[in-house]
């Protein structure tokens, strides 16, 4: 038997439900040599994978206006038409993941009866949030909050019977404190249980299927139960394109516009020009420090670069708290919650709702992105999860970053809705989306340091998505492999920064997000065809 | 002159490790010393094995062979990297202190470009291996 203590990870030992299969992982890649690098490549779908972004980049710069209109038509047509089955579906998620903790599945353990967790709590808590938000959290801390306290303190509007306003629910007309109380609900709704959940069913099936069932990590692999053996032939390879496709589309356009409001908040802080010149430094340099932290590896570069961000972030959100209105935070953070717990089965109710630009809009626009990012989140939490039960997994993924995020929109938000209250500061509502964290940590002490803390973790926040999407994409495309030759993880790396650099020169990069976006419909069938997968496969496990 | 002799497999590429083998298993009847044979393998499912466990079986009824094959005395030692790409060179070099290797032999291939980018294995580990280590190229 092995002796691994060296590596602090005991290998798994007793009873996991292996799958027999005739398959074989890697019997249908391609290794070979090309030039001085050696490759080690999924037949089919690296090569379709990697010529179809081709396309369909040439296609967003060929005809920028037809893509353009196509895609930017269809996610709100998508969005307003099935936000019914967005809505719907992660409710679903939400009462599984609610079910797998108090069934008598919670017991299995994810990696064999006797595995012990691959990382400690710590490391593992900042890869998932690194990965699973990480920068969208800097953006829309301030900014969601208080679009939604706007909305309901403006009121209710209807033309020809249908409601025109943004607000949620029956907004809190002309109420400071409803609004506020509304806003933060409806904000932490967006961030808490429900992406959370739609992130926690594709990570566990993957990490069921994988580590207990004994197929590649990969996420065809989920489908075995329903496919079978087929699922090593085109349907397979449909379903890792589609997730590879989402991946790398939905990394490089959050890259190209991530660094436009990097460049924003930079030249804010040091007056760094605003242009693309300045937008194709920022990209070539989060992807330089993103390709040295894949060629490190998951343990030398990935989790350390989480960890850090993990630290500055808890720092930050120290900061604000102890030196913003602190008691009004902490009771903020409390009544959040209970307003959440409040307006959580109004908000997240999938039919007859009158509230349709938010629902549609915001609900539904939500769902569908963390829907789409949801290979990638999904199986980064696969790979560093194993040795964790079913029921330590769900809390993990579910629960506590779901706090995390309440914690999180109350300090910034809450923060932030105060000096509009409290102070009349407008700063912070005039200012456009990527400055509004600045202007509000402006009206604090030591703006200049927190304001460059912010800049550095927006920067690393998107080389910790960069890096990890990279290392899915390479394990996905060497049809499960995870040791994979380093070039291949560096070309997929460094293909992101291209795609990104040339959709934000040639433009494109909005209605590639769109369609990304618009993956989320058939993704959802995915996760619902998950559920059941998942089900499946953890009835044939010892409990 | 030496009593264990630590040769790195891979499980995968038996068929290219033979002047290796060969060497370590000469030098272990010549000095009477074992040989601990060590791979390293990923915690996620792989082509050599379904899990860790599975594949410190397969390493241990290989080194079990090479014992019948060579006439020596032989253990195996699968070491686990979360991500054996990048990980592997500091897991052998670990094992070479856990096992207490004094003789290190291993196969390398010949040297390419990607050397200058990527040091290779065997490389790596007679740069900073505190016993003696012999590179054999196969």
């Amino acid at each position: 038997m092995a002796d691994d203590t060296n590596q602090g990870i005991p290998a798994p030992e007793g009873a996991a439900g292996i799958i027999e299969t005739d398959y074989e992982i890697g019997q249908d890649n391609v290794e070979a040599q090309v030039g001085p690098f050696g490759i080690d490549i999924h037949n089919p779908v690296f090569l379709i994978s990697g010529l179809s972004i081709v396309a369909f980049v040439f296609y967003a710069l060929a005809l920028p206006e037809q893509s353009s209109a196509l895609f930017t038509w269809l996610r709100p047509a998508l969005t307003s038409n099935f936000d019914w089955f967005f809505l719907g579906a992660a409710d679903i998620f939400v009462l599984f993941c609610l079910f797998l903790i108090v069934s008598p599945w919670g017991k299995v353990r994810l990696g064999g009866a006797d595995a012990a967790p691959d990382y400690t709590y710590i490391g593992w808590f900042a890869m998932l949030f690194a990965a699973g938000m990480g920068i969208e959290l800097m953006f829309y801390g301030v900014s969601e909050p208080l679009s939604h306290f706007a909305t309901s303190l403006g009121g209710v509007a209807s033309e020809g019977g249908a409601r025109t306003d943004w607000a949620p629910l029956g907004a809190a007309e002309g109420d400071q404190a409803a609004a506020a109380r509304l806003g933060m609900a409806a904000t932490i709704f967006h961030w808490g249980l429900h992406p959370w959940a739609i992130y926690a069913i594709v990570a566990l099936a993957l990490a069921l299927f994988s580590f207990n069932k004994g197929l590649p990590l990969t996420i065809r692999s989920a489908f075995y139960p329903i496919f079978g053996e087929a699922v090593w032939g085109w349907v397979g390879h449909i379903i890792d394109t589609l997730a590879v496709f989402a991946t790398l589309f939905g990394l490089a356009t959050s890259l190209g516009f991530g660094a436009t409001q990097a460049n924003a908040g930079l030249n804010e802080l040091f007056g760094l020009p605003v242009g693309t010149t300045s937008q194709v430094v920022l990209i070539t340099v989060i992807t330089a420090v993103a390709l040295i932290s894949v060629v490190r590896g998951l343990d030398g570069g990935v989790k350390i670069l989480s960890e850090i961000n993990m630290g500055l972030a808890a720092l930050l959100l120290l900061f604000v708290l102890l030196v913003g209105p602190t008691l009004a935070i902490l009771t903020g953070f409390a009544d959040s919650l209970l307003a959440y717990v409040q307006f959580l089965p109004a908000l997240s109710n999938p039919v007859g709702r009158e509230d349709v630009n938010f629902s549609q809009g915001w609900t539904a626009f939500y769902w569908a992105w963390w829907i789409s990012w949801s290979p990638f989140v999904g199986m980064f939490i696969a790979r560093v999860s194993r040795g964790r039960t079913v029921r330590e997994f769900v809390i993990c993924v579910l629960l506590i970053p779901s706090l995390v995020c309440v914690l999180w929109m109350s300090v910034f938000g809450g923060t932030a809705i105060q000096q509009v209250i409290q102070d009349g500061y407008t700063a912070v509502t005039d200012a456009p989306l990527e400055l509004k964290l600045f202007k509000m940590l402006d009206a604090l002490p030591l703006a200049g340091i927190t304001s460059f803390i912010g800049i550095v973790l927006v920067i690393v926040f998107f080389v910790t998505s960069s890096d990890s999407g990279s290392l899915v994409i390479d394990t996905i495309t060497a049809g499960g492999k995870v040791d994979a030759p380093i070039p291949q993880r560096v070309f997929w790396c460094i293909f992101e920064g291209a795609v990104a650099i040339v959709l934000l020169l040639g433009g494109g990069l909005g209605a590639l997000q769109a369609m990304v976006i618009s993956t989320g419909l058939p993704f959802t069938i995915v996760l619902l065809l998950m559920c059941w997968a998942i089900l499946k496969g953890l009835m044939s496990e010892k409990t | 002159m030496f009593t264990k002799i630590m040769t790195p497999v891979d499980l995968l590429h038996i068929g290219d490790l033979g002047k290796g083998l060969q060497c370590g298993a000469d030098l272990a009847r010549l000095y009477d010393a074992s040989v601990v044979y060590v791979g390293v393998t990923s915690t996620a499912p792989g082509a050599a094995a379904h899990n860790p466990a599975e594949y410190a079986a397969k390493l241990a009824d290989f080194a079990a062979v090479q014992a019948d094959k060579h006439g020596i005395r032989t253990e195996a030692r699968a070491a686990i990297s979360h991500d054996p790409t990048t990980d592997l060179d500091d897991a052998l070099l670990r094992s070479v202190t856990d096992t207490g290797a004094d003789l290190v032999v291993m196969t390398s291939h010949l040297p390419n470009l990607t050397d200058y980018l990527w040091p290779s294995n065997g490389g790596k580990i007679a740069t900073h291996a505190a016993c003696t280590v012999m590179v054999v190229r196969g």
